[in-house]
């Protein structure tokens, strides 16, 4: 399977239109997000409050870590640590199995999808569905979610029409939102009240509660939790905030940052079990301590996936999530894939123009940009390059450092447009620029034959 | 004051006229500025792909030609945000730092050290402003969109000074165009549809002559234009301030 970013990105923008739809939605929900913003005069000290509790949280995680898994067995909870993702899964199924559960509800959760838990509890024989609307649809049609708060949303609604149809029944050319949600609200109905045990992500833990949060808008985790006898909450290092007054804070950024809302509908707090019932956390780090140790990448983990640096990315706009090949795609995903896998995702980091939108739209002040332009030297340096690249590069470092070269290698470029066929240098195969542009008019003189001729005249 | 001016690569081998431009302009503004001639680029090709190691000779380079000026002016935001911000990798010399921080747009050296927030003449045209992300999110020479509170743009200030001028308000304010230099054949299929997206948001709201402060984006957004023969102008907006026709 092809990995690379440019090659998966270019089948997306095949389907104009279909890439004209998602742009404009996604832009829509950034539009939203920018009305709600405007609204708050103190945006931006939230911002900066926010980044610097995050970095004050990341700089001593071992302690706020300490003293949450403290705190939360004290409440009662059991706590686990895993090191990886094949850890992680391995601590969900234990209790999975000491229940004899045979099937959970799971409400969204971006960590679980990349430690690929479904699959792996399928593989075990056990029966696992998402109650998250999007997730749920993406779960039936077997494809990974293209966005981390909107996972469906490069699905239209003919294209849910069509899911629903094949595996819940709903009538042929259905594509009625309202319909379709009523379907799949009564069909998630009967897997809540079956599920044994329910599995949630962690938007924020509290490191002196003990508790974690969980921010919906469907109200599915605490439908899920209240209903099961067995809570377990996966959570990776990096959600943690220290004190429940630092909550607000973040609470008012997500919601508004993601969707424009003013807050979630549901901000669901688990403290402790209820009485008869077990409440486990599983805290992961899955390469998170390894991003940790890299100065200039170290504010990657202080994301709290609210999705706006997605929906405000013109790349990602019109190449959709998938193109990503990552759990967590867009800006911030080509920061943190290369930590995972530098040789798979050496593609991500090139994916941007650099335009900075997602920095400065990123609610705790993710320097995004200035990362992406940070891993495109470590791939560099780490030999990710193409060759290709790598030699045009230190040939134009040549030309570029002496100006006789350049002033030489400038004209004959330029007379070789101006004199060679058109069809030659906007050869398709030859020339990427020219499949949808036309190369610049080639004029007579450069700027500095111009002001040579006129300082010979003595005019300049 | 001494006064360089830096004239980009591709703009010295594509866009003469707009070196000549922004030469003109200063010498308007009472500003005598030297080309000098050792001058090449300023390395973002070679850093943006992710060589930056092999962009230290070229940076070099560039000190060296420019050390000895007061301010070092250039008609290309993009430029000049890769010189004062990714300079960084070289041994941070009182040289290497007089020529990041006194290496400017021309716009912004125009407003900000020159104190010009008018400029006599008149463009009696229907003109859009191509916002370039390197100015205005990089350099913040413009609001961004993203961010609170709203601020007025340097470009556009200049601009409605201008007699007879009227500026196309657009769907989308600051996206992208698509460029990103060596983006624009890496990822040739997104870049093309977006600057496709741009081009057409002009289209729809009647810009006759499309103008910015880059000449990487307005390259790049010409070549759509030209392609789809749309019949609009293209312009740096040197050209415009100096009362070049159209
Ligand atoms: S990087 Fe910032 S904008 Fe992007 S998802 Fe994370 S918090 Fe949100």
């Amino acid at each position: 399977m092809n990995h690379s970013h440019p090659e998966l990105a270019e089948q997306f923008v095949k389907d104009a239109e279909r890439t004209t739809w998602h742009d404009e939605t996604l832009w829509f929900v950034r539009q939203k997000r920018d009305r709600s913003i405007y609204a708050i005069p103190e945006f931006q000290e939230l911002r900066e409050l926010a980044s610097q509790i995050k970095n004050h949280t990341l700089s001593r995680l071992h302690t706020y870590l300490t003293q949450f898994e403290e705190a939360a067995r004290a409440n009662g909870v059991q706590v686990h640590w895993a090191a990886n993702a094949e850890e992680h899964n391995a601590i969900v199924l234990n209790i999975l199995r000491k229940h004899g559960a045979e099937r959970i509800v799971k409400s969204k959760s971006m960590l679980t999808e990349e430690c690929h838990l479904n699959p792996y509890l399928l593989q075990h024989g056990i029966q696992v569905v998402d109650t998250d609307l999007g997730e749920r649809i993406i779960q039936f049609r077997n494809e990974p979610p293209s966005h981390v708060v909107l996972p469906a949303i490069h699905l239209k609604k003919e294209d849910v029409g069509e899911t629903f149809h094949l595996h819940l029944g709903t009538l042929k050319g259905e594509k009625d939102p309202q319909t379709l949600t009523e379907a799949a609200r009564l069909h998630l109905r009967t897997k809540f009240v079956s599920g044994q045990v329910a599995i949630s992500g962690v938007n924020f833990a509290v490191a002196e509660t003990g508790s974690v949060v969980v921010c919906t808008n469907e109200g599915n985790a605490d439908l899920g939790v209240t209903l099961a006898k067995v809570h377990i909450a996966c959570m990776g290092i990096e959600k943690l905030i220290p004190r429940l007054t630092d909550l607000g804070v973040f609470t008012r950024l997500l919601a508004r940052s993601a969707t424009g809302q003013p807050v979630t509908t549901y901000t669901s707090h688990y403290t402790k079990p209820g009485p008869g019932k077990e409440m486990h956390i599983v805290i992961v780090d899955n390469g998170r301590t390894k991003q940790l140790g890299r100065p200039d990448f170290r504010a990657s983990l202080k994301c709290i996936r609210c999705g706006a640096c997605m929906n405000t990315c013109p790349v990602y706009r019109r190449s959709g999530g998938h193109s990503y090949d990552f759990t967590i795609p867009g800006p911030i995903g080509a920061i943190l894939s290369p930590n995972i896998d530098m040789h798979k995702h050496k593609s991500l980091p090139f994916a941007s123009t650099l335009c900075g939108s997602c920095t400065d739209v990123c609610p705790v002040k993710i320097d995004i940009h200035t990362q992406l332009y940070k891993w495109r030297q470590v791939i560099g340096e780490n030999n990710e390059l193409p060759a290709s690249k790598k030699w045009s590069m230190k040939l134009l470092s040549r030309v570029l450092s002496s100006p006789g070269v350049y002033g030489w290698g400038g004209k004959v470029a330029r007379e070789s447009l101006r004199l060679l066929p058109h069809g030659f240098t906007h050869a398709k195969a030859l020339n990427p620029w020219a499949k949808a542009r036309e190369m610049p008019a080639p004029p007579k003189q450069s700027f500095r034959e111009w002001y040579e001729q006129q300082n010979s005249n003595g005019k300049a | 004051m001494k006064v360089a001016l830096f004239v980009p690569c591709y703009v010295d081998q594509f866009y003469p006229q707009v070196g000549v431009a922004s030469l003109q302009l200063l010498e308007k503004l009472g500003v005598k500025a030297d080309f000098p001639m050792q001058q090449t680029c300023c390395g973002q090709p070679m850093a943006n792909s992710g060589c930056e190691r092999d962009a230290v000779p070229v940076y070099q380079h560039f000190v060296k030609t420019f050390r000895d000026y007061d301010y070092v002016v250039a008609p290309a935001g993009s430029c000049v945000y890769h010189v004062r911000k990714h300079f960084d990798i070289i041994d941070q010399t009182t040289e290497v730092q007089h020529v990041r921080t006194n290496t400017l747009e021309l716009v912004d050296f125009i407003t900000t050290v020159l104190g010009v927030t008018e400029i006599p003449g008149s463009f009696p045209h229907k003109v859009g402003l191509h916002l370039s992300c390197h100015g205005q999110r990089g350099l913040h020479q413009a609001n961004e969109s993203e961010i609170t509170p709203v601020r007025d743009g340097q470009l556009r200030r200049l601009l409605s000074s201008l007699q007879g001028i009227e500026l196309t308000e657009l769907d989308r304010n600051d996206e992208c165009c698509g460029f990103g230099g060596t983006f624009c054949v890496a990822e040739e299929a997104v870049s093309a549809r977006m600057g496709q997206d741009r081009v057409q948001d002009h289209v729809r709201n009647g810009t006759q002559v499309l103008t910015g402060g880059d000449m990487s984006c307005l390259m790049h957004l010409e070549g759509i234009v030209r392609r789809r023969q749309l019949g609009i102008k293209v312009m740096h907006a040197a050209e415009l301030l100096n009362g070049n026709p159209v």
